[in-house]
């Protein structure tokens, strides 16, 4: 095993709330305000850990299990993603489908704790996330497979290593699509601001945040750290997209945490300049985003 | 650079399939139509004759201009109603609209066509920009979309020409251009007339004409 490998999952856990904290920051900067500081995510995280935790009395193991395999997805999924030149710490050919379907196994218990709450509230959160994930993920499988036929590789640590800078001359229209349609995915999976507001409480308007009303305590704690988990995932995939393969594996991990950082900054000012889309639109900008993947795909065939 | 404005062709084709209001579908028209002469542009190169550069000069200018603002024209004479109102909704007609972009990548991909080097988008696009411009004459009710699609059709049409004839004698592709100019004048005033008569142009509604 190369000892660089356990490094992207070091990183991930430590640092993925911070990503939360630069959004917050970057939005409250847009609207004239100060803002909370960076490590508030991680304040947040250690006060909810403290409490104790209250559940419904027509809950059953379900609910538990919903956080606890959306959080061991998100960092299955990591453990599978290499982080700049660095290869994964669990690598075999096809790891790409593996770390997609354990993404979507988390968000299906996440639906099914949802449901055992038998809130109709929580329901209604539930069938709007099934029907967006149900376009979401074509389009993520889409984009991952004009990359596999990019690179030849259909493992992610061949896949997001870093591509060499001649494809970006060769391929570049491809590239920035199948790059644009992963933003545009990265949004919708995080539930990020033309799709979901994550700050909202609005009943009308809500599709993740509603399904984990029921959460408190450690078990609300769990369901924010594996978001958070998860948005750093996604954008580390944008982020290896993005960076072309460099000589040192240092310089090259650098600059990809870097370009995450960066891919974070971008988030924020969208969320800061973008309204939220009305729910009938959503589905629009999902196929939309599987037509640019679509199109990658055909670029590269 | 041939190929980006290929692939921005294409994804205006796209984006005319999901608009919903009329005046940006006319806007995009209108940049496919500038992209159509900058790659006529970039095709025929620094050391294009007087001939060539006139007609790149009136594609842009007509396709990127003219036409535009004559169906805006038309749209604001008709008042009001500025809904797309699609008989096949947005997002069918984007999965459609992928349906036909694989049918056409296909096709260009297996039609060996002479002049046209074996790889090149140009064949597929073109297709493409025929098949939406279909598409949206037959999906869309309001008789301003059918025009679009008429135009997007031509720009397919075009296309075609750029790369496969690009030695077309210049007076066939003035009088073309001419042809499109008469044609989106006359659909222009018909428009008109319809909303006149008829306080709409939904063409769904003319199934009730009788004599």
């Amino acid at each position: 095993m190369n000892p660089g490998s356990p490094l992207h999952l070091l990183v991930a856990l430590l640092a993925a709330p911070l990503l939360g904290g630069i959004i917050a920051r970057i939005k409250a900067i847009a609207a004239g305000r100060h803002g909370a500081p960076l490590r508030q995510p991680y304040f947040d995280l250690m006060r909810l850990a403290r409490k104790g935790e209250v559940r419904g009395k027509g809950t059953t193991i379900l609910f538990v299990a919903g956080t606890l395999v959306t959080l061991a997805g998100a960092l299955l999924a990591i453990a599978l993603t290499p982080l700049g030149r660095f290869p994964a710490l669990l690598s075999f050919p096809g790891d790409v489908i593996a770390a997609l379907s354990v993404l979507g196994l988390g968000r299906f218990f996440t639906i099914v704790a949802a449901m055992d709450t038998g809130s109709s509230f929580e329901g209604l959160g539930a069938s709007r996330e099934a029907f967006f994930s149900a376009l979401a993920e074509p389009a993520t499988f889409i984009v991952f497979a004009a990359l596999a036929r990019a690179t030849g590789t259909v493992s992610l640590s061949g896949l997001l290593a870093g591509l060499p800078p001649a494809m970006w001359h060769s391929q570049a229209p491809a590239l920035f699509l199948a790059a644009a349609a992963l933003l545009i995915l990265l949004l919708a999976e995080n539930s990020r601001i033309p799709f979901d507001d994550p700050t909202t409480h609005l009943e009308l308007t809500m599709i993740h945040e509603v399904m984990v009303l029921d959460h408190s305590g450690p078990g609300l704690a769990t369901v924010l750290y594996g978001a958070a988990l998860k948005l750093w995932l996604f954008t580390s995939w944008l982020a290896a997209l993005l960076v072309p393969k460099t000589a040192s594996p240092w310089i090259g991990t650098l600059w990809t945490v870097g370009t995450i950082l960066g891919v974070t900054v971008l988030v924020g000012i969208t969320e800061s300049t973008m309204a939220r889309l009305r729910l009938l639109r959503v589905p629009q900008l999902l196929l939309s985003a599987a037509a640019l993947a679509a199109v990658a795909f055909l670029l590269v065939l | 650079m041939m190929d980006t404005l290929l692939i921005l062709l294409l994804l205006i084709d796209l984006r005319l399939l999901v608009t919903s209001r009329l005046n940006s579908a006319i806007h995009w028209a209108g940049a496919q139509g500038l992209l159509l002469g900058l790659l006529a542009l970039n095709n025929a190169g620094l050391h294009a004759g007087f001939g060539a550069t006139l007609l790149i000069a009136l594609t842009i200018g007509s396709k990127g201009f003219v036409f535009p603002w004559l169906l805006l024209r038309a749209l604001r004479s008709t008042g009001g109603h500025r809904e797309v109102e699609p008989y096949v909704s947005a997002n069918l007609s984007l999965l459609l609209g992928m349906v036909l972009l694989g049918i056409s990548y296909w096709l260009g991909d297996r039609l060996a066509l002479p002049g046209i080097e074996k790889g090149s988008l140009l064949v597929g696009v073109a297709f493409f920009s025929i098949l939406t411009g279909f598409l949206l004459i037959i999906a869309r009710k309001k008789a301003i979309m059918q025009v679009l699609g008429f135009l997007v059709l031509e720009n397919g049409i075009y296309l075609f020409g750029t790369g496969l004839a690009p030695h077309t004698p210049l007076f066939v592709e003035l009088a073309v251009l001419l042809d499109l100019l008469v044609a989106v004048f006359v659909m222009g005033i018909t428009l008109f007339q319809i909303t006149q008569e008829f306080d709409h142009m939904d063409t769904d509604q003319f199934h009730h004409l009788k004599e």
